[in-house]
Order: C-alpha cells, then sequence, then structure tokens
C-alpha cells in the first residue's frame, strides 16, 4: 500500500504551466503562426503581383516624342499644286522621310548643337512610324501644304527606353538599331526641350504596329474586338443562361434529363478553357466555315464557356426568391408561367445581373481559346467601319494582344504588355465594382 | 468582306421575319379583339397572348428552319462539289481538302469581283479558265490565290457558286413560306374559345427546355468535335505510339514521333509543384480565416485573397515569363553572377517556374473551397473537444480536419484538374522542349501548349502533326473530367453526412 498524496498542499503554483502545458501552449502557437504567415504569403503575392504590374506598365502610358518644325514643301507633297487628295495621296511614307530629316537637320543647326553624325543617322532616332504620322496628319490637312508645321514625330523606340532608363548605354553596345552617339545627339536634344516624354493617347485608342515599331502600337482596336465579343456573350449568354435556370429551378420535374443536365452543367463549368477553343476550331470554324479571327466566333467559344457560370449564379438568386412569392401570385390565379415571368424574375433580376457581369469579367481576361480559332498573329491594323465587320473582319481581344507582345521578345513590347494588362485590369475592376454595388444596392434578404 | 456579302442577304431576311412577327402580333390581337366586339372578358387568355401565340408561330419556326439551312447548306454543297473533283486534279502533296479550300476561295473570289464591278455576273458565270486568266482577274479585285485555277477547280468554283445561289434562294422561299403559314394558322386558330394562353406557355416551355439542353449539346459536342478528328488521327498514326512511346518529335514533313507520355510527365510535374505551393498555403490560410481570425481580419484578409483567382490566367503568364522566371534565374543560375553562384538554371522558362506561379493562382481555390468544406463542420464537434480541455489547435489538427478531409481532398483534385487544363501560364512560363526529366529547372512541355502550338498558325487538318492536337484534347477532357466528377462525388457524399 502506498501513501495516499498529500492533497492540503499544492504541489505548484497554477499559475506555473508545468512543461506538458508548456509545450502543447507552444504547438498552439506555432500553428496559429503557420496560418497568419500562409495568409501573409498569399497578400504578399497579390501585393508583388499589383506593383510589377504597376511599376512596369505605367512606362507604356508615356512616349518620347521628338518636336520638330516641319516644311512641309508644295514640290514634293503636291506637284501640281491643285489640293487635289487623290495625288497627294500618291506620295509614300519615303516622300515624308526627306522632309523630316530635312527638319532634324534644321533644328540641330539652330540649337547649335555638335554633332558628327550624318542627316540620315540622325533621323535613324526617330519612329519608323513617324513619317506615315507625317502623312496621315497631312491627308487630313492638305490645307497645311506649303507652310510650315510644329510638329511632335514618336522617336525610336531605343530612344524612348533610354529617356525612361530601360535602355542604358552599356546595354546598346550591340544593338544594331541605335550608337552611343545617337544617344549624345538625344542628350542634347532633352537638354534643349525639343525632347520630351509625355502622355501618350495613342497607347489606348490605337492598332498594334509590327516587329520594328513598338513605339506605335496600341490597345485601342483590341479593345474594341473585345467589345464586339462581349456583346455577342451578352446578347446570347444572358438569355440562354436566363431560360435554362428558369426550367431546371421552377419546372423540371425530377427526373433521369433534368440529373444529367445538372451534373452537365457542373462539369463544363470545371472543363479547361482550351478545350472550348478545339470546340470553337471545330465546330465554328472548320465546320460552319466562319471566318477565322472574326470576334462573332470568339463571342460564341466565350458563351459556351461562360454558360455554366451564368447558370449557377441565376440558379443561386432563383433559389433566393421565397415560395411565398410564388403561392401568392399562384393564388390570386397567375399561372405557373406568369407568376415566374411577373414576379419571381424580376426579384431576381439584381442578382442574375451581377452574376451576368461576374461572367462577363471571366470571358474577357481568357486567352487560351482565341488562341485556337486565330486570334492572334496579326496585326489589327484599323479599326472597324460597321457592325457586320466589327463581328466578322479578324481582329484581336484585349489578352490576345497582350499575349501578342508578350511573344515578340523585345522589352518595349513588354512594356506595352504590361500596360496592357493595366487596361484590362481597369476593364475588370470596373465590371467587378458594378457587380458589388448592384449587389450592395439592390439584394433583399427575405 | 467576302464574309459579309454572304450574310448580308440573311441579314435582310432576319429583319423581314421580325417585321413579320411584329404585323402578327398587331393583326392576331386586333381578330381576336374583334372575334369579341372589343369586350376582353369574354376571350379566353388576356388579348395579348392572342398577338404573342401568332409572334411566336410566325417567327420561331421559321428562325429555327433558317438556322438549320445555315447549317446545314455548307456540307451539302461541299460534298456534292467534292465529287465534282477528280483525282486526278488532285496534285501530289495535297489534298482534297486543300483543293476545296482553293475551290471555296475561287468562288468567293468571283463573288467579289462581281460586286466590286471587276465582271458582271453573266461573264462569272460562263468564265473558262482557257480564255481568261482568272488569277489575274481575281487579283484585280483583292483576292490572292496561291496558284494558278486548274479548269478543274475553276468548274467546280461555278458549281458551288450556283449550288450557293440556288440554295440561298430556296432558303429565303421556304423560310418565309413557314413564317407566313405559321401566321396564317395562327390567324385562322383566333377564336374567342382559343386557348391562347396555353398554347403560348407550351410554347414558351419548350424553349425553356431547349435552353437548358444547351448544356448537353456543348458536351456532345466537345466530345464528337474531338473524337472525330481523334480518330483520324489514330487512322494516320499508330495508337501504340500515342500512348506508349516516349518522343515527342513533330516534324511537319511527316515521320513524326508524336507520344503523351513526355507532355503528360510535364503537365504532372508542373501541377505537382503548383499543388505543392497553394495546398498547404491555401489550407492553412482556410484554417486560420475560418477558425481563428475575427470578423475584420475576415472581411479583409478573403477578399483580398480572392483578388488572385480573378486575374486572367494571361497575366500570370506574363508574371511568370517576365518577372518569376528571371529572378529563379538569378538565383539557380548564371554562375558566378547569381545569388547562390551556382549554374543550374539557364532559361527564365521552367517547370518551377510555372509551378510557382500557378501555384499562386490556386491558393485561392484552395482556400475558399477549403473555407466552405471547415465551416460546414458542425460546431458541437468543437465544443465536445474544448470540453475535453484539447487546445484549439489539437482540435482542428484531431477533430476538425478529420471531419473535413474528404471535402479538403475534393478541393485538392479539383485544384489538380485546374491546374492540368491551365494554359497561359505554362505557354509563357514553362517552355516548348518534351522530355521526361526530373530536374525542375529545366524547360518542359505540357499537353495545353502542344495543342495551342499545333493548331495556331497555319494548320493542315489532314496531318497527323496537327490532328494529334484533338487527341491530346481528348485526353486532357476526359483527365480532368475525371478528377472533377471524382472531386464532386467525394465532396457530396461528405456534404450529406452532417446535413
Amino acid at each position: 500500500m502506498t501513501d495516499l498524496p498529500d492533497h492540503t498542499q499544492p504541489q505548484r503554483s497554477l499559475l506555473q504551466q508545468d512543461a506538458r502545458t508548456v509545450k502543447r501552449n507552444r504547438a498552439e502557437k506555432r500553428f496559429k503562426m503557420y496560418g497568419i504567415v500562409a495568409i501573409a504569403i498569399g497578400l504578399l503575392m497579390l501585393a508583388i503581383l499589383l506593383v510589377t504590374i504597376v511599376g512596369r506598365g505605367t512606362g507604356a502610358f508615356q512616349q518620347t516624342f521628338l518636336t520638330l518644325d516641319v516644311q512641309l514643301l508644295e514640290a514634293k507633297l503636291d506637284k501640281k499644286g491643285d489640293r487635289n487628295i487623290e495625288d497627294i495621296k500618291k506620295v509614300s511614307t519615303f516622300g515624308y522621310a526627306p522632309l523630316m530629316s530635312a527638319a532634324l537637320e534644321a533644328k540641330v543647326a539652330t540649337l547649335g548643337i555638335q554633332t558628327e553624325l550624318k542627316p540620315k543617322a540622325m533621323a535613324d532616332i526617330l519612329s519608323k512610324d513617324a513619317a506615315a504620322q507625317l502623312r496621315d496628319f497631312v491627308l487630313a490637312n492638305p490645307d497645311l501644304i506649303g507652310t510650315s508645321v510644329e510638329f511632335k514625330f514618336l522617336t525610336n523606340s531605343r530612344v524612348d527606353g533610354y529617356m525612361k532608363g530601360r535602355v542604358s548605354r552599356e546595354s546598346i553596345a550591340n544593338d544594331k538599331n541605335i550608337n552611343a552617339a545617337q544617344l549624345d545627339l538625344v542628350d542634347a536634344l532633352h537638354a534643349a526641350g525639343a525632347l520630351q516624354t509625355q502622355f501618350n493617347l495613342s497607347f489606348i485608342t490605337g492598332a498594334d504596329a509590327s516587329d520594328a515599331r513598338p513605339e506605335a502600337a496600341g490597345m485601342g482596336v483590341a479593345m474594341i474586338g473585345s467589345l464586339f465579343m462581349m456583346l455577342v456573350v451578352l446578347i446570347l449568354a444572358l438569355p440562354i443562361g436566363v431560360a435554362a435556370s428558369i426550367y431546371l429551378e421552377e419546372f423540371a420535374p425530377k427526373n433521369l434529363l433534368t440529373d444529367i443536365i445538372e451534373v452537365n452543367i457542373a462539369n463544363l463549368a470545371a472543363v479547361p478553357s482550351i478545350v472550348f477553343g478545339i470546340l470553337g476550331l471545330a465546330v465554328f470554324i472548320n465546320y460552319m466555315h466562319l471566318p477565322n479571327s472574326a470576334p462573332l466566333v470568339g463571342g460564341l467559344v466565350l458563351t459556351l464557356m461562360t454558360l455554366p457560370t451564368i447558370i449557377i449564379s441565376t440558379r443561386a438568386s432563383l433559389k433566393s426568391v421565397p415560395p411565398s412569392i410564388r403561392d401568392a401570385a399562384l393564388g390570386v390565379g397567375a399561372s405557373k408561367m406568369q407568376s415566374v415571368f411577373h414576379h419571381v424574375l424580376p426579384l431576381a433580376a439584381p442578382g442574375i445581373l451581377t452574376g451576368t457581369i461576374i461572367g462577363l469579367a471571366q470571358a474577357l481576361g481568357e486567352t487560351a481559346p482565341l488562341l485556337l480559332i486565330g486570334m492572334v498573329g496579326f496585326i489589327a491594323s484599323n479599326p472597324p467601319d460597321s457592325i457586320a465587320s466589327g463581328l466578322l473582319a479578324p481582329n484581336s481581344a484585349m489578352p490576345a494582344q497582350i499575349y501578342e507582345w508578350a511573344k515578340r521578345a523585345d522589352p518595349a513590347f513588354y512594356e506595352r504588355a504590361w500596360g496592357g494588362i493595366i487596361i484590362l485590369l481597369v476593364f475588370l475592376v470596373t465590371m467587378n465594382a458594378i457587380a458589388v454595388l448592384l449587389r450592395r444596392r439592390f439584394e433583399r434578404r427575405w | 468582306m467576302r464574309n459579309f456579302l454572304n450574310v448580308a442577304p440573311t441579314t435582310v431576311l432576319v429583319l423581314v421575319l421580325l417585321a413579320l412577327t411584329l404585323v402578327a402580333f398587331g393583326m392576331v390581337r386586333s381578330r381576336a379583339m374583334a372575334s369579341v366586339g372589343g369586350d376582353s372578358r369574354k376571350l379566353h387568355s388576356l388579348p395579348n397572348y392572342y398577338g404573342y401565340n401568332a409572334a411566336l408561330f410566325t417567327a420561331i419556326p421559321s428562325l429555327f428552319v433558317l438556322v438549320a439551312w445555315l447549317l446545314i447548306q455548307p456540307v451539302v454543297i461541299q460534298n456534292a462539289v467534292i465529287e465534282m473533283i477528280p483525282q486526278s486534279a488532285i496534285a501530289e502533296g495535297s489534298s482534297v481538302s486543300l483543293v476545296m479550300s482553293d475551290v471555296t476561295r475561287v468562288a468567293n473570289g468571283l463573288d467579289a469581283a462581281v460586286q466590286a464591278g471587276a465582271i458582271d455576273a453573266d461573264r462569272a458565270r460562263n468564265l473558262s479558265s482557257n480564255d481568261t486568266d482568272v488569277r489575274a482577274l481575281l487579283a484585280e479585285s483583292g483576292v490572292a490565290l496561291g496558284s494558278d485555277v486548274s479548269p478543274e477547280v475553276l468548274a467546280a468554283a461555278q458549281r458551288y457558286r450556283s449550288m450557293q445561289g440556288t440554295g440561298r434562294l430556296l432558303m429565303i422561299a421556304i423560310v418565309s413560306t413557314i413564317a407566313l403559314a405559321g401566321l396564317l394558322f395562327a390567324f385562322r386558330v383566333t377564336t374567342e374559345k382559343f386557348r391562347a394562353r396555353n398554347m403560348v406557355e407550351r410554347f414558351l416551355l419548350s424553349m425553356l427546355i431547349a435552353a437548358a439542353s444547351l448544356a448537353i449539346l456543348t458536351t456532345v459536342g466537345i466530345v464528337l468535335s474531338m473524337l472525330f478528328e481523334t480518330i483520324n488521327f489514330f487512322k494516320l498514326h499508330p495508337w501504340q505510339d500515342f500512348f506508349l512511346g516516349t518522343t515527342w518529335a513533330p516534324n511537319f514533313r511527316g515521320d513524326s514521333e508524336l507520344s503523351i507520355l513526355p507532355l503528360l510527365w510535364g503537365t504532372l510535374y508542373i501541377s505537382l509543384i503548383a499543388l505543392l505551393v497553394a495546398v498547404p498555403i491555401g489550407l492553412f490560410a482556410a484554417i486560420y480565416l475560418s477558425e481563428y481570425a475575427n470578423g475584420k481580419v475576415r472581411a479583409f484578409a478573403k477578399p483580398l485573397l480572392e483578388i488572385l483567382a480573378g486575374i486572367p490566367t494571361i497575366v500570370y503568364g506574363l508574371f511568370a515569363l517576365l518577372t518569376v522566371g528571371p529572378f529563379l534565374v538569378n538565383l539557380f543560375g548564371r554562375g558566378e553572377n547569381g545569388i547562390l553562384g551556382v549554374d543550374w538554371m539557364s532559361g527564365a522558362t521552367s517547370v518551377l517556374t510555372a509551378g510557382l506561379v500557378m501555384g499562386i493562382m490556386l491558393i485561392p481555390f484552395v482556400s475558399s473551397l477549403s473555407d466552405d468544406i471547415i465551416n460546414a463542420v458542425p460546431q458541437s464537434l468543437r465544443d465536445g473537444s474544448f470540453g475535453l480541455g484539447a487546445t484549439h489547435s489539437e482540435t482542428i489538427r484531431q477533430v476538425v480536419l478529420p471531419a473535413a478531409l474528404p471535402g479538403i481532398v475534393g478541393a485538392v483534385l479539383l485544384a489538380a484538374s485546374r491546374a492540368i487544363g491551365e494554359t497561359m501560364i505554362v505557354v509563357l512560363g514553362a517552355g516548348a522542349i518534351a522530355r521526361i526529366s526530373a530536374n525542375p529547372l529545366e524547360a518542359m512541355t505540357t499537353i495545353t501548349t502542344r495543342i495551342v502550338s499545333q493548331l495556331t498558325g497555319d494548320t493542315d487538318f489532314a496531318s497527323p502533326e496537327t490532328l494529334v492536337a484533338f487527341a491530346l484534347g481528348l485526353t486532357l477532357f476526359v483527365l480532368t473530367l475525371g478528377l472533377n466528377v471524382l472531386a464532386l462525388y467525394i465532396v457530396r457524399k461528405y456534404r450529406e453526412q452532417y446535413e
């Protein structure tokens, strides 16, 4: 027999934890810390991502321009002198290059800049697109021929990179597009105030440009392509999605067919987007012979992709309308169809709208299916001139355009890709903000 | 532009149909009102229902026939024209489909030339390649052809044009007849006893059913479109090589080795790394948010994390290619100049690059699914554990997580299916070299990247190098579908347990 333990005296203070409790408490703290670290990593990644996008992309909205006084010589641009627009159009961009080169030479002389460069080499600091810019300006204002105009020319992407700090004197050692003497000229022109970096609207409104002219590339036409695709998605996916949801939620009997449809929709929502691209290529382009690269086809593919999302959210908002509403409508003699269309649907409308906007935002950022139906790999140079050509003429879309720039492996295009992402994200944030506002403003708790 | 010409008469037809529908609505509604002398109480249904009934009968069957016609006509014409092309007209190395695309190009070119006024319609119909250079003629009106037009192709193109013309006329005639018949029918049946509302509602219900069936149609479309081309692929290429070979070396001159194994390896390896990143972070974040965080932290951190899920994948792709890739090269590559002073990595694209970035993308996916599942564990289980003296973390590890495990497994499977089907991140971040290697710093390629590269640019649907993309797509579809079904099954089974 052992003695009973002496309970009159506590063996230790309650305030003092024993070794095991200390260990358990430490494990508790550690575990909690893991959670905090996990969230911190997630938020840190978001922060890095956003900082990278903003940091690398804002440069695309700025562009370096060179201000020159150009003599629009009548002898070169309009030999007959009657300002016939057809005659003026016959002068190609090659006809404008000497004017610009002369203007640059004159500018350098007036400013008293010393340089050993030949006029041709000097003109190389201008963009290859500058002559086309000037030509477009003259075609729009033929009356100015014969006068001297002050004009802001785009500079070469290397000059632009130099002004923004992307290109340094070391990094151009093996660059055929620019040399140190040209950079000296750029520095001098910048010091004299002729060369400036300023906001560049044409990045937002303009069209894509060829590989050699990153400074002239813009998102505008791709934005229009995206707009037309979103129109197609909205016109098709919203009514079809709502109709399907109404049937499944309000009318469908519980039978095998309904079950199959429901499982189908759940699975379609998780099918990889590229598979929808394959479907689009096989059905819309190969079988139905719709034109390649057309926003209509892109819209159709994205419609099929967005439908499950819209159906799922519409069903949720139909479900949230209380049965009492339906019962009341049926009670005063409405048919089932009338109770749904006159009472349930209007009450569910804000939720449906929110779901649709979120589905559209998803479709707007989707790239993979667009690659397969050919919305990359060409230069979408002109904005469409009618609704039909907007739907059927080859165009790009915002994410496809970003991918196209990312593929070109030129830092100047990378900058534009990041800039394009900023524009894309602005659209997505706006759409999601509208969805959140709608939900806050109209959502009813029953 | 040429497509616009094809569509224009159809557009006009659609507009006419819409106008006719409006007319039908007005006419039949007023007929219904007239039949009861303007006293709508005597009608069976509200007067508008008679109008709706007429509008539906006018518009829906005719539009349905129109759409069906537009879908079927190209196939019928194509089959008829293909029969006209003799074997001898198909050049060495060419195929029927290539000749056929020549035929459509010539036919569309002639249409464009007539439209532009370069030749008149009569001459276009009777053109023969003996007396005119068709290629030059078409070039004038802006249609560039790759080669001279052979007499067979020209004849086929003429046939194509004439069939298309007749088809279009026939379509206009039939569709408008159906619309008018529908209108007439609705007009005839409209009497005061006619149950217009029931009719309209039955009509509406069938349209709702049709919309719901579109989901099935899409799935069938996906499966069929890939299945047919996959069968074509296996006719040209041995299936043993596709499933069991070890080399991926497409060669557009033929004699390619097209095996899925290296691609599957790349896909699974990248997905594994992505899950290794996303699952611990996502799971711990979900545990903290649902078990520890107070309302404020939750309201702040949860939406922020979910932003990661809303960012388009192209953004992640660019992030992988231009930020994470170069960072990893600085870390593991560049020898003496690198941070670690080792030279293990040469290019920015690698399995690790794509895997890490994909992992970031999947964090919110894992965390919000697991969050829901952890929240669904009944509070009584936790209370019981606390009552026995367990600490919070012990409760989570020994009670909550085991109870939530099936759901979490489901969430991880869904995330895995996402990772396997992800395209843009791997297209930009993983590289293009197909190999089976265990080194995560090497570039590898995935199923999705190969689908993109085999199907972009000029594709010839008669070569195994293009068709293999469909076999890859079908494999991908089956793989992700399997994972999804499994995940949904597990999640659903688990949910029933506690409800």
